[in-house]
């Protein structure tokens, strides 16, 4: 039987690569009268739902697809989150509807391991 | 014999078109290759045109990388095979690591696209050896994410082995300066526009010698890196013998 489990991967810029985008939005931030924010780095946030045995075997999946396909190591850090998990049973309940009628517990531990 | 030339295509690759008319104005045969294909047809070198091969989602190149064409090129690379990636060919080719480094978004991030002047670091690669002393060499760029980026030590290595092919100069030919030159479009570090492999087999750069083969295109400059190319791969035909179809 598997397991259907919630992940997020944050992908960013590395430290050292210039990232324009952040530089835009950080030059913007005169415009809202906003002081005292700086290093501003834009990155995005992949989510997605694994299916496998267990959740060594669904970690892994998502830590390969991070690295191969979702983020860039030459340029680009990431981190992946455990968002939930869903019962494979009922594909139609979306993970954080599911985690709601546990009583808002997400059956899974949220961590920010990084890797 | 007319020496084919593969055409990769993929969804959303828009150049295609201008790398067919270079090639034919060349003297070879394009061959148009589906980015399904998993048989190169034997031809004798493969072109990744320009575009926004898959809509350029999630990374330029990324989702192009993994299509089942790719891992036929990438073996027709591995087996010696001439390869030119031109803008988002080049993009896919830095993806799927046939080439080192990684393009980001342009420095000032707009689309950049207008007339720009390059030069050639070598004169005795497959994909240089006719353009002779002509420098520097005028055409176009096209592009979003074209700032060549990799870590100094790469950068070092990488002009260490002579694998720097293409540099943005100025009208006089001298190199761009540091990223915040306008001679520089995108912020390239080292004002690289085109590297090669170490093994001298694949090539790529931004900027669109395809668009640039004839004078009413406004300018012929890019001819000469297309007809080295061509000239190369029909070398290599001579040397290798037929290349049987599906067997690469």
């Amino acid at each position: 039987m598997s397991v259907d489990t919630r992940f997020a991967v944050n992908v960013r810029p590395k430290d050292g690569i210039l990232d324009p985008q952040g530089r835009a939005v950080e030059s913007s931030l005169g415009h809202l009268a906003i002081d005292g924010v700086s290093d501003v780095r834009v990155g995005r946030r992949i989510e997605l739902t694994v299916a496998a045995a267990n959740d060594a075997a669904a970690r892994a999946v998502v830590e390969r697809l991070a690295a191969e396909l979702l983020s860039n190591p030459l340029i680009e850090a990431h981190d992946i989150e455990v968002l939930g998990a869903a019962s494979s049973l009922d594909s139609q309940t979306a993970p954080d509807e599911a985690a709601d009628a546990a009583g808002g517990v997400p059956l899974a531990t949220p961590e920010g391991a990084s890797t | 014999m007319t020496v084919r030339i593969g055409v990769v295509l993929f969804p959303g690759s828009n150049r295609d078109i201008d790398a067919v008319n270079a090639l034919e104005v060349a003297g070879a045969e394009p061959v148009i290759l589906w980015h399904d294909e998993v048989a190169l047809d034997g031809v004798a070198g493969i072109l990744l045109p320009g575009g926004f091969a898959y809509g350029d989602y999630l990374r330029a190149g990324v989702i192009a990388r993994f299509s089942p064409v790719m891992r036929a090129v990438s073996a027709f690379a591995a087996d010696g095979g001439l390869v030119l990636g031109i803008c988002n060919g080049f993009q896919v080719l830095t993806e799927a690591h046939l080439l080192p480094g990684a393009l980001l978004r342009n420095r000032g991030l707009r689309f950049v696209s207008r007339e720009v002047r390059i030069a050639a670091e070598r004169s005795d690669t497959p994909f240089s050896h006719l353009l002779g002393e002509r420098r520097p060499l005028r055409m176009p760029v096209a592009h979003g994410e074209g700032a060549f980026f990799a870590d100094d030590a790469t950068l070092d290595q990488l002009e260490a082995n002579g694998q720097v092919l293409f540099r943005y100069v100025r009208a006089d030919g001298s190199p761009a300066g540091g990223e915040e030159d306008r001679v520089n479009p995108n912020g390239s570090l080292r004002a690289i526009a085109g590297v090669i492999n170490a093994a001298g087999n694949v090539a790529g750069l931004m900027p669109h010698p395809e668009t640039a083969v004839e004078a009413v295109l406004g300018s012929d400059d890019g001819l000469g890196i297309i007809a080295s190319f061509v000239a190369s791969a029909a070398e290599h035909e001579r040397a290798d013998g037929p290349v049987l179809v599906g067997t690469r």
